[in-house]
């Protein structure tokens, strides 16, 4: 960043930028992708247009105002709730989308800690920082629907929880497959393992790894939306059964961070499948200054070609039973992941 | 196994599907549709042909109707015959703050004063003034379109 700017600035000044660029990105991306999906595709995908009038043009302002309709809500609190566990339950939901977005480079030097530079025995640790702190938010959910008092909060948390840990092993697994090939676990470092790649001689495109990848990518895929409990997998937050699931006894801001984690997430995650699968913000051929500017919208263009993945799968599929969830993730995800650890070793091995 | 992927890519394309065509909403305030001819939007009164038999209000399932009236001597028809008792209609209210648009005071009209209009834009700011009087359901009455021509072969009934 310091560089871009092209001015001496103390690590204090800078750290206060990237902060404030943070803080304001997640939010920004959660309305971008609220608003082209959920509110739009969703309709278009229903027969149905969504909302047309607020804001002039197709409804653009109507998340925002739902925004500040939050903002004006009383803030209701159970009487019996844990009152500390239950305010700051939000706050870490939220805290694990932004911690994802300190790792995802938008552009060659436009990231806010590449964390590259560690230990030259681990040569970054990206990928495990972003798989790590993403799944910090199960500890939220677990807080938020044991504080509230009330069990369907409760089951929806303890669901949240089993499916969250189940799902979290075949996202690593996924991400294994990429490592191995990258030999990096810098996200940097498979970004441009990606944009100078070859394949068989022709740098064309460069080496986009979901050509060999495609099974972990598909895998990631499936693992995201568990993560997001998301439709199909949206047992934790089933409204025909559990309300809300643990959001049922948060009204207001505090609901509004849920949103705002729910769908910040969903970008952080498309953003990291962009990044590892997709090639993030390179172009081939597109180095330098060129590449500081064209990075960010590289990437988004990609992450929303991803998060309509995404979405489509949501706004199409009805909810798994609990049991059939969990079989999906032992008897299918995991032994394809370790598969694809295994063949994707061999072939590394073998060329 | 077959079976169940081929379902799920069969419901993906469904959705894209639907995504590519458009949408079937019609933007009401500022877009409208013309209701079908026999629509039921809201009940005309034809006063003349009233007899205030009270079978519309006796069979209103929500008992939205109300109906006052009161009987008048008339002159007789013929020369030294009875004059005549005519009832005479004082009011006739429908309340649709309560009216389920059954259309069954239509139905069990004997003498053809309900009729049916397509109008549907009457909503108010306040529920009380819902209740419409005789003049306002008289006044749908220029709203009532003509019956549809019968079909062949049927018996010639109904007139507005």
């Amino acid at each position: 960043m310091s560089h871009l700017l092209a001015v001496d600035v103390g690590w204090g000044t800078t750290l206060a930028v990237k902060t404030v660029i943070v803080l304001g990105i997640v939010p920004l991306t959660a309305l971008l992708l609220g608003y082209i999906f959920l509110l739009k595709m969703m309709s278009h995908m229903q027969s149905r247009l969504g909302p047309m009038d607020p804001g002039g043009f197709h409804g653009w302002y109507q998340l925002i105002g739902d925004g500040i309709k939050f903002l004006q809500k009383e803030d209701i609190m159970p009487e019996e709730a844990d009152r500390r566990v239950f305010a700051l339950a939000p706050a870490v939901v939220v805290m694990s989308t932004f911690l994802v977005f300190v790792v995802i480079p938008a552009g060659p030097r436009m990231v806010v800690a590449s964390l590259d530079s560690g230990p030259k025995v681990f040569d970054g640790v990206g990928v495990f920082y972003a798989l790590a702190v993403s799944s910090l938010s199960v500890i939220g959910v677990l807080m938020a629907g044991w504080a509230s008092s009330n069990k369907f909060a409760l089951i929806g948390a303890l669901r949240a929880a089993a499916q969250l840990i189940a799902y979290e092993l075949p996202l690593v697994l996924a991400v294994v497959g990429v490592v191995v090939q990258a030999g990096t676990m810098s996200l940097q470092g498979i970004v441009s393992f990606q944009q100078n790649g070859e394949i068989f001689g022709w740098g064309g495109v460069g080496f986009p790894l979901i050509l060999t990848q495609f099974v972990g990518f598909g895998l990631f895929m499936v693992a995201t939306q568990a993560e997001l409990t998301q439709p199909p997998f949206d047992m934790p937050v089933a409204e025909s059964e559990l309300v809300a699931g643990y959001m049922v006894e948060y009204t207001g801001f505090r609901f509004l961070f849920f949103f705002i984690g729910e769908f910040g997430t969903a970008f952080a995650f498309s953003a990291l499948a962009a990044t590892l699968f997709l090639g993030g913000w390179s172009i081939p051929w597109v180095h330098g200054t060129a590449a500081d500017v064209l990075g960010p919208v590289v990437l988004v263009t990609k992450v929303l070609l991803v998060a309509f993945l995404m979405f489509w799968a949501r706004f199409t599929y009805p909810r798994f039973r609990e049991d059939q969830l969990q079989a999906i993730a032992w008897k299918w995800l995991i032994p394809i992941a370790l598969l694809n650890i295994l063949a994707t070793g061999v072939l590394k091995v073998a060329f | 196994m077959k079976r169940e992927i081929k379902g799920m890519l069969t419901g993906l394309g469904v959705t894209f599907k639907t995504m590519t065509q458009r949408a079937v909403t019609v933007q009401y305030p500022h877009e409208r549709e013309d209701p079908a001819p026999r629509a039921r939007g809201v009940i005309a009164l034809k006063e003349e042909n009233c007899t205030v038999c009270m079978l519309c209000a006796r069979q209103c399932p929500d008992w939205c109707i109300y109906i006052e009236g009161h009987k008048e001597q008339r002159p007789p028809r013929r020369e030294g015959a009875k004059p005549r008792n005519v009832s005479v209609l004082d009011r006739f209210d429908i309340d649709y703050a309560l009216c389920m648009y059954c259309g069954i005071c239509v139905e069990v009209c004997p003498f053809d004063a309900l009729f049916w209009s397509p109008e549907y834009e009457y909503s108010e700011p306040r529920i009380a003034e819902l209740l419409h009087d005789k003049d306002k359901l008289g006044e749908w009455m220029d709203t009532v379109p003509e019956p549809e021509p019968l079909e062949q072969g049927a018996e010639v009934k109904g007139k507005k």
